[in-house]
Formats: structure tokens, sequence, C-alpha cells
């Protein structure tokens, strides 16, 4: 049924520039903040200043004087301190999940929770009257270390949990039949001489998504749908979780993410201030908008990872590998996410990472603090996998005198040994690790990168040579509908498409798949021309407004063309389908001698045929067509994908360190991946770079901080140190020329938006600590800055330095000393 | 991010600017480029009543030679100190520490005048015009004063500049056929100096005649590293040579304590910078 024109003129594997791109990069496009109905109000949140305290008194009486203020309200005033926003993942049955209100009414558990609003006629009066709101707190205890939190007599976050753990999620290998105990194997392990068994503590600090657009939503209440602009990855699951939070019949609700400036997980929940523009706009009959600052979205937006791991790792002693045990801390924040407490979970399926762990067992406990909520990053549970495991893999390469490539390919699953069954279950369709490690390992020169390290340390330069590796995969494209309820996530994995064929022949593509800087538009309508064999040109894609596309589940874990392009795929084919049927009519021929290629339906053996282009006017004129069939070639499709797909990679970074001032500087980054079929070279580097970057910033440069008191104390960009362009080499990357294309759809393509992020951060760990072995430096936490590496060096030659502050603020200090939640710096 | 409410005056000339200071009182605040000030009314870390733009104020900008200085207008932006021939041949470590300033877009915006007089510890040129011996023209109700690099810094964001006056011009005198290098250490290619240092030196015959060495964000100003310059003086410009006076980087600096350095570590970092800068600018 797939058009087999010639493949020089095939679209998929074209690097097209993005159709996006010029009204994108010229800023001639509408974000949520650029739209303002007629009469549109302003909404500004009074936030708390306090991690965790009391609320004894709100006096409202300066800022409702202020001018241009229509009224500042808390929640008794809106009638919502009863609603509740929804948590999507109860990941076991008794998770404890307290309710997340619109505004906190009598005790706040973060700082940046919002208090009361103020809505005015002009976003700058909404904000000068919001510092006009007077709050009253009693302080109470901040809840900020996770151990000290599930420990006995530990303050509670919410006392009438009685506890901080939300849930412990177990997967014990034995139990579940897919491996062996991880208990006996350690046991084994440790009674045999033979035998080796490694213990290591990583953390994952945590993180910002930083996208560039901040949130923003306007809700216009006017005509019979109210109407919710919103900058949203999910405008699909924003609407029924409207409804589900609200009582707003889904069907009175029209939801449209625009043009979303970036997400990366970031904008996947559903938000306070998106249910009080609707709660807001529909209390004073007005559009009423919210866009948040740069500082309130470090502040508030839901944060990521955030996890202590705790591995054991048990192997021969000539490197095989023979048992994986994990437990996790992971940091939920005050309150559960829309999908905050699975993104953990989704982590649990991939430490085992490309390896053949017989043994293996993941222990997981939520737990609550008083920060702010933590829910999907690119690459949401599976970079902290990837990390652990492949840093465990170097400490095992070191603790064994091995090479730690070597030790890789040693443990990993060869390529004629796909398909594969790993220790949890999971079948990996195909792969194929030992050709893009052995393209990485030339592009990077490995021998001779080692040889210089070697030179280095015995000249014993200043600078030194580290090498670090990930060889990592991730299971992407979620997911399985089946899978994904028996993991107790509180939807489905399918995406929908809808093909409309126009009377002039062009075409219409609809997806639930809504972009937000992927290139979505492109991709999918190159996949669109190869399968109906019209122009690029003539196909337009249109998504993000539920009145156009009204099913879809959006846009996340690297699932849009794993799952959605494939439904437009079957959506296509069903189109062919009936255009072969209307051609059979019209050219007075059995259904069965008509071909397809290229566009145009012949008859076997003869010159007859008829273009797409003739068959779409055909049915839309109507005046002969079958018995048999409607008069339209439309076509709709959902596709749910029977597995995950598993691209995967080598990574390989050089990584020189300044021992003198503890300076890291990333000399060289090779990475090879193997994403299955291409659809478009240029957006897929596009998507490596930027993961590369954001992983790397995990490696480097970024950490969210907070005080003794629970204070985010880099909450604008001066302090929370973003990498620009400046900060990072040009990266060499490649696909491999062969990929192992997925098996299970049938373009055979696996997902790239996250690879980059979850394979580099380990690579690039890896690499310092490579750097520093010898000289006895065992361990550098993340961020890698220079200071903390400075640290490490010394505490290696035994020299006591002091520790390092986090509580206070950052150089420039006319800027870096800003404390978000109290930028006078007032005292209390 | 909006600002709370000001107002806003762009007067032509350094009298109309004087005037309009001292008609803002307290609660005035000058732009000189918005380097610092954009941000901080941004982040509402300020709240002026009114602002008075110097951009302006033609005489505020530009470059010229007189006799033995180099006189830069207080609002040359960063960019045309960059590029500017005299300042290339006669003052070229104010060039090489503009050149590390932020971004390119800020050294459009960001003046020299607005730099020295938002006195920054972290700012670069603070350390610049100390070691240079640079004097600072301040105009005022009452006429003009000159005062030194070393009396213009007092503490913290504090400088001699009194109320209703400007700073106009900074004079630096030549140092043609001088080495100089700014080394700078930073969190991130744009971020503020973790730590910095400011080198010119004087080599004869591969002896180092004179010196002058300026610390960024050591202490609460500008702080220049007088034992470095008396260590140097009358040495070979020879590594050992030099790092041995480069141990004397911490003396009188008091270092302060963040979350990118705390004070130990900066105390290193003084010294092995100052040993690089040195070393560059006499090689």
């Amino acid at each position: 049924m797939t058009a087999t024109a010639d493949p020089t003129t095939l679209e998929i594997g074209k690097a097209r520039t993005r159709k996006e791109d010029a009204r994108l990069i010229t800023g001639r496009t509408k974000y949520t903040d650029s739209i303002t109905p007629h009469g549109t109000l302003h909404l500004s949140v009074v936030r708390s200043p306090l991690a965790h305290a009391t609320i004894t008194g709100i006096d409202k009486s300066a800022a409702e004087a202020a001018p241009g203020v229509i009224g500042v309200y808390t929640a008794a005033d809106l009638g919502v301190e009863a609603v509740g926003l929804p948590c999507a993942w109860p990941i076991t049955p008794d998770q404890k999940a307290p309710q997340r209100p619109l505004l906190a009414s009598k005790t706040v558990h973060f700082a940046g929770e919002g208090v009361a609003v103020v809505v005015a006629r002009t976003v700058a009066e909404a904000r000068d009257a919001a510092d006009l709101v007077e709050i009253d707190y009693d302080p109470l205890e901040p809840v900020l270390d996770m151990e000290a939190a599930i420990a006995p007599g530990a303050t509670l976050v919410h006392p009438e949990l009685e506890t901080n753990e939300s849930a412990t999620w177990v997967f014990d290998a034995g139990a579940a039949g897919t491996g062996g105990s991880v208990d006996e194997a350690i046991a084994a392990a440790e009674a045999d001489p033979d035998s080796i068994v490694l213990k290591r503590r990583f953390i994952q600090q945590r993180l910002i998504p930083a996208f560039m657009e901040p949130r923003s939503a306007v809700c216009d209440p006017s005509g019979e749908q109210i109407t919710l602009w919103a900058a949203t990855q999910v405008p699909h699951i924003l609407r029924t979780m409207t409804t589900v939070t609200l009582g707003v019949p889904e069907s009175k609700l029209r939801v449209i993410a625009p043009d979303v400036g970036g997400g990366f997980g970031g904008k996947i929940g559903v938000l306070p201030e998106e249910m009080l523009t609707v709660v807001l706009a529909q209390k004073l009959g007005k559009p009423i908008k919210w866009t948040e600052t740069r500082s309130e979205s470090l502040l508030a937006a839901h944060h990521g990872r955030d996890q202590i791991q705790d591995i054991t790792i048990t192997a021969k002693k000539d490197g095989t590998v023979t048992g994986l045990d994990v437990h996790l801390l992971a940091d939920m924040g005050a309150y559960l996410g829309l999908v905050g407490p699975g993104v953990p979970i989704l982590g649990a399926f991939m430490f085992n990472a490309i390896y053949k762990f017989p043994a293996y067992k993941f222990t997981c406990t939520n737990v609550f603090t008083t920060k702010t909520l933590t829910d999907a990053y690119r690459g949401a549970g599976r970079p902290e996998a990837t990390f652990a495991v492949e840093r465990i893999m170097d400490e095992l390469a070191v603790e064994l005198g091995r090479d730690p490539m070597e030790l890789r390919q040693q443990n990993w699953i060869k390529h004629e040994e796909f398909p594969f069954t790993t220790v949890v279950g999971l079948t990996y369709d195909t792969g194929n690790y030992e050709q893009a490690t052995d393209q990485a390992m030339e592009m990077f020169d490995y021998a001779g990168l080692r040889r210089e390290q070697e030179e280095r340390r015995k000249n014993n330069d200043p600078v030194q040579l580290g090498i670090g590796i990930s060889t990592f995969t991730e299971m992407c494209g979620l997911a399985p509908s089946r899978v994904l309820g028996s993991l107790a996530y509180g939807a489905g994995g399918w995406e929908a498409a809808s093909i409309r064929m126009l009377a002039t022949g062009k075409v219409e593509v609809i997806t639930g798949a809504s972009a937000h800087g992927q290139g979505h538009e492109t991709a999918f309508s190159q996949i669109v021309a190869d399968q109906l064999g019209v122009p690029f040109e003539d196909v337009e894609i249109l998504h993000g407004d539920t009145q156009i596309s009204p099913k879809g589940l959006d846009t996340y874990g690297s699932r849009s063309l794993a799952v959605g392009g494939i439904a437009i795929v079957k959506a296509a084919e069903k189109v062919i389908a009936k255009a072969k049927k209307l051609a059979a009519h019209l050219l007075e021929a059995s259904e069965d001698d008509i071909e397809f290629s290229g566009g145009n339906f012949t008859v076997r053996g003869t010159d007859k045929g008829k273009a797409i282009q003739e068959l779409a006017f055909a049915a839309f004129m109507a005046h002969d067509y079958p018995e048999d069939m409607e008069p339209s070639l439309d076509s709709d499709a959902v596709y749910d994908p029977e597995n995950f797909s598993y691209p995967h990679g080598t990574h390989l970074a050089a990584i020189e360190i300044d021992t003198e001032t503890g300076h890291v500087n990333l000399r060289k980054y090779v990475c090879v991946d193997d994403i299955g079929n291409v659809v478009n070279p240029l957006i897929v580097e596009g998507q490596v770079h930027g993961g590369l970057a954001q992983g790397i910033a995990q490696a480097l440069f970024e950490e969210a901080n907070y005080d003794d008191q629970g204070t985010l104390v880099n909450g604008t960009f001066v302090d929370y140190t973003l990498p620009s362009a400046a900060d990072l080499p040009s990266f060499d990357t490649a696909t491999v020329p062969n990929p192992a294309a997925a098996t299970s759809n049938p373009l055979g393509v696996k997902g790239v938006g996250e690879a980059g992020t979850i394979a580099s951060t380990p690579a690039i760990v890896n690499g310092v600590i490579d750097a520093l072995r010898h000289l006895g430096v065992t361990n550098v936490e993340m961020p890698c800055t220079s200071q903390r590496v400075w640290r490490a060096i010394q505490d290696a030659k035994g020299n006591a330095t002091q520790e390092t502050p986090i509580d206070t603020h950052s150089p420039g200090a006319g800027l870096g000393s800003i404390d978000p939640n109290n930028p006078q710096g007032e005292t209390e | 991010m909006i600002p709370s409410k000001f107002d806003y005056v762009k007067p032509a000339s350094v009298a109309d600017a004087i005037t309009a200071l001292q008609q803002g009182g307290d609660d005035a605040k000058i732009l000189a480029g918005g380097q610092s000030l954009i941000p901080v009314l941004r982040l509402r870390l300020a709240a002026p009543s009114v602002i008075i733009d110097l951009g302006g104020i033609a005489e505020l900008r530009g470059i010229r030679e007189d006799g033995d200085h180099i006189v830069i207008g207080a609002m040359t932006p960063y960019h045309d100190i960059i590029r500017d021939d005299l300042v290339k041949q006669h003052v070229a470590l104010l060039a090489q520490a503009t050149a590390t300033v932020a971004d390119n877009q800020v050294r459009h915006r960001g003046t020299l005048g607005g730099s020295l007089a938002h006195a920054d510890p972290a700012g670069d040129l603070g350390a610049v015009a100390l070691a240079l011996e640079a004097e600072l023209v301040i105009a005022g109700a009452s006429g003009s004063r000159t005062v030194t690099a070393k009396d213009f810094f007092v503490d913290y964001f504090t400088t001699a500049l009194g109320e209703g006056e400007i700073l106009t011009e900074i004079r630096f005198p030549k140092y043609t056929g001088w080495g100089s290098h700014y080394e700078k250490f930073n969190r991130t290619a744009q971020a503020w100096s973790m730590c910095a240092v400011a080198v010119a030196v004087k080599v004869d015959g591969g002896t180092i005649s004179e010196a002058r060495v300026g610390l960024t964000n050591m202490g609460t100003t500008p702080i220049r590293a007088a034992g470095v310059e008396a260590a140097l003086v009358g040495q070979s410009a020879s590594a050992d040579a030099i790092r041995a006076a480069a141990e004397h980087a911490t003396e009188g600096t008091a270092a302060p304590s963040d979350a990118d350095a705390a004070a130990d570590y900066r105390e290193h970092l003084a010294k092995v910078l100052t040993g690089r800068a040195v070393l560059a600018a006499a090689g």
C-alpha cells in the first residue's frame, strides 16, 4: 500500500529546513501571551515567600484600592477551597496524594505557592497591586532533606497523611519471573571470592526545565464553548483535566495550544493558574490572561530529577555482571504533579540498560518535602537511570582494572541476540551496539586520546584529560496503552490522526501530537508526501486546537513520530484504500488491478490512470462513485503501539580539567546514535544538539539550590546557570549508516527527542572522574563546577578546605544576590 | 517582568541632567546604558521615582587623546572601547577587559561610566581603572572635580559620587608599550567574574620594571594588588618569579563567599589567575 516512488524523490530522509522556522525565528507567530481578546483582564499571583507556614491573615485592602484593580481573591473568595488539581498516576493503590489546591488557604507548602490573585485592567496594574497584598504567616519548620523527611519524628509536610512518604514502588525481577532475585545474587557474590559487590550513591540534583517561553494562559468565557489558550504540551489532556477539576463539561471547553516555545516536560502539567483563569473568566464574564515572569517560572513551575540513588552491582571478577539493586528516594516536592510520581518509575525499566543483568530489583520511595513539585523533565526517569548504570559500570571497570568500554562490550546484548527480552520483561526489538560504538570510537580517536591521557598523567600536566563513556538506550514512544494500564497510568498511549483530501488536491493532516518546537509540521508533511505521493508543499499539518484536532494524547516521551507519525501513516493507508476503490470504479477496472505509485492509481498493464488529486476532486463532486462507498477519501486513524521503541547510541566525551583551578573544559563530544530510520536528518541533528546541551548542563552547570529555610536561592537566570553556545564545543554527532530499524512500526522509526539528554550526563561525569581518578578522586557531585572539582582534588590530596556554601548568592552581586522571594531584601 | 512605575527624562546636556537629578531627589536613578539598572528594575529590586537617561547627551560619548592621557566619555559603550585604536594602543588592558564583559548585545548598550558608577565589585572594569590609576571626572551643580580611582571606589556599590553628581569622563594615563592581560574566571561564559585579575607590566630586557595589578570580586571594592606589584618589580619575567610574586595576591583582600566560590577557593583562584595574568602580560 505504501508509495514506491523513485527513492531519490522520497521526502523521508531529506534534510528539509523547517516550515515552522520562518514564523518562529522572526517572531511573527502567535504565542499565548500574544492573544488578547477584547476586554481582557490580567491576573497576577501573590506567592508565598516561605516554604512552610500557616497563613494567619490576609489584608487585601491596599491592593483592592490600587488603580485598575478589579478584584483580589483568595480560594475562599472564589469558592474553590475544595478544588484539587489532578494527579493522574497513582503508582500504588495506597499512594498518598494530598490535594493540591488552586490557592493555599490555611498552610503554604512551598515557596512560590499561590495564596491570592489580583485581577486588574493591565498587567502592570495587576503586578503592582500584587505587591500590596499583605499576608501574615506563622512560619513552620521546612522539610528539605529526603532522608530526614522519612526518618521517625520528622516534621510532616501534610500532617494529616501521618508520613512524608507518598508511596514505595517495587519491581523485583525474581518475583515477577522476568529474572533472578537480586538478594540471592548479592548473597552469592558476597560468598564467592571470584565475585565482587560494589555499592555507590549517586545524587540527581534538582533541575529546572527553563523553557524559552514562560507559561501562559488566556481564557475567554464568551461563546458557547469556553476557550482556553495555553502554553502547554498537552492541550487534549488539559481539556479533559479541566473538566475533571472544575466540572466544566468537556463539550463546553475548547483548548488551544498555539505555537508553544519549548516545554521539555515542563509544560506537561495542569496548572493552578490555568484553572484560575477559567474560574475568574466565568466569574467576571471577561477574558482573563495570566503570563508568568521568568522568576515565577523558576520558582513555581515544576522542577525535575532530584533523586538519591543507592546502587549495588554484583559481578564476577572476569567482568560478567550478575545483579543490580536500585534503591531510590525521589523528591516529589510539596504535592504530586500530574505524572510526577510515575517519573522515577519510568526509570525502573531502564537501569538494566543495554546489559544482560540476570538479576534485578528496583525500589523507589517517593517523598514529600516543602519544595516546588517535581514532574517530567526531558527524559523523565530515564536520564536518572542511565546516569546510575553508566556511572557504576565505570566504577566496576576501575574496581576490576578493566577498560570501561571493554567491560561494557562484555556485558551488552550482542546484535545477533535481538530481539532480546530484558530482566524487566521488555523486549528490545532491534539494536546494534557494536556498530554505533565502533563508529563513535573511530570518530573520537579513542585509542589516541587514551595515549594522550597516559602522557599527561605521566608528565603530571596541570591539565589532565578524562574520557567519558555512555552507551545508552532508552524506551521511547510512550506508549502501549496496555502497558500504561498495567502501571496504573491515568491515560492510554495511543495517538490520533485524520487526513482530509481537499477538493483542489491539497491535503490537510490533523494530528493529536501538538508540537512545542520539535518540527512536527515539517516531519509529518514529509511522511504524508511519501505516503500519498503528493508534493511536500501541498500538505498542511493542523494541531493544537481541540476544535480542529478533537482527539489526541499530546507530545512527551519521544512519542510524536513513533506513535503520532504512525497514526498518520495508518490514516494515509485508509485514504489510499478508498481512493483505490474510487479509481477502480472510474477506470472501469477491478480493484485488484489498480496499482498505486507516486500519487497515481493505474490499471495494471495499461496507461489508464487517475492521480490522487483527481480522485479527491471526483469524491468532492460525487457525480459518479461506487454504490458501496461514501463520497469521501477522508480518513481517521488511532494508533496504539504494541511496544516501545529502543533507540540507543554511544556517546564519548573528552574532558580537560585544569587541576589548578578545577575548571572543566569539554574538549570534544562525539555521539553516534541509532534512532532507526530518519525522517529528517536536520531535525534529528537539532534534537540531538539541544538534548546534549541539556544533559551536559546537568553534569556541569545547573542545580536548583535551596537554603536551609527552603528558599530557592538561584531563582533568576543570573544564578541558575544555563549554559549558552559559548560554553559548549561544536558537537560531532552522527547516526549510524545502517540503523537497526524498529520492527514495532511501519516506518522503522524510534524517536530522538530525549536521546541527547539521557546519554550525555553520565558521559561527562565519567569523563570528569576519569581525568582525576589517578589523583585519588572517586566522585564529584553534579553539577561538576570548578569549585567542586577543585575541592575534590584537595580532598584527595588530604588538604582540608572549607565547605561550599549553597545558601548565599552568586557573583555579580548587583543582580546575583536577588532573593526572588524577597527581592527588596526586607526583613521579617 | 514589569518594573514599578517611574518617570523618565532624557536630558540633552550634562547641565540638564544635573538639574534633573537634583529635582529627582533621593529616588532618582541614572540610566547609563542599562546593563545593570534594567534587570534591577525588571526584578523590582529598585523602584526609582524618576529615571534620568544619559543616552541623549552627545558630549558624554567618545574617546580622545589629551596629552599623556586617553579620555573616555562616561557614556561610551563597551563596543566602541573595544574597537578604538587609541585605546588599543595606549590602554590595551581596558580593551581586553571590556571585551570579556557580558555578551555582544550588552556590549552595545553598557557603558564604561555606567559600570564604574555602579561599582559592583564583580564588575570587570573597576579593577582596570584602579590598576591603571585612572582619574574620574565628576560634574555637579557647583562645577566639576576629579578623583582618583583609588578614592572613587568606597564600598560595595558605593562611590565618591555625591548627590546630584554625574560621572562624565574617565582619564587613563597612557601605558604605551606595556604588556597587559585580563584573566577572567567565571561560571558560564557570560556570567560575572568569580575572580579576575587585570595586569599591565612594563618589561625592559627581560626584567619587570613596573607593574599594575587589580583584582575583581575579591572584596567590597576592586582591589589593587600592591603586594604583587612590589614583588614583581625588579624581577625577571620568568614563570617561577612571577608565580612567587602571585602568592601575594590575597594580601589586603576580603574575598566574599557565595554559591560559586567560597572565600578559600576564591583566594586560591586569585593567586593562580594572578600568576597566569602576569605571565601572559609579560610574554
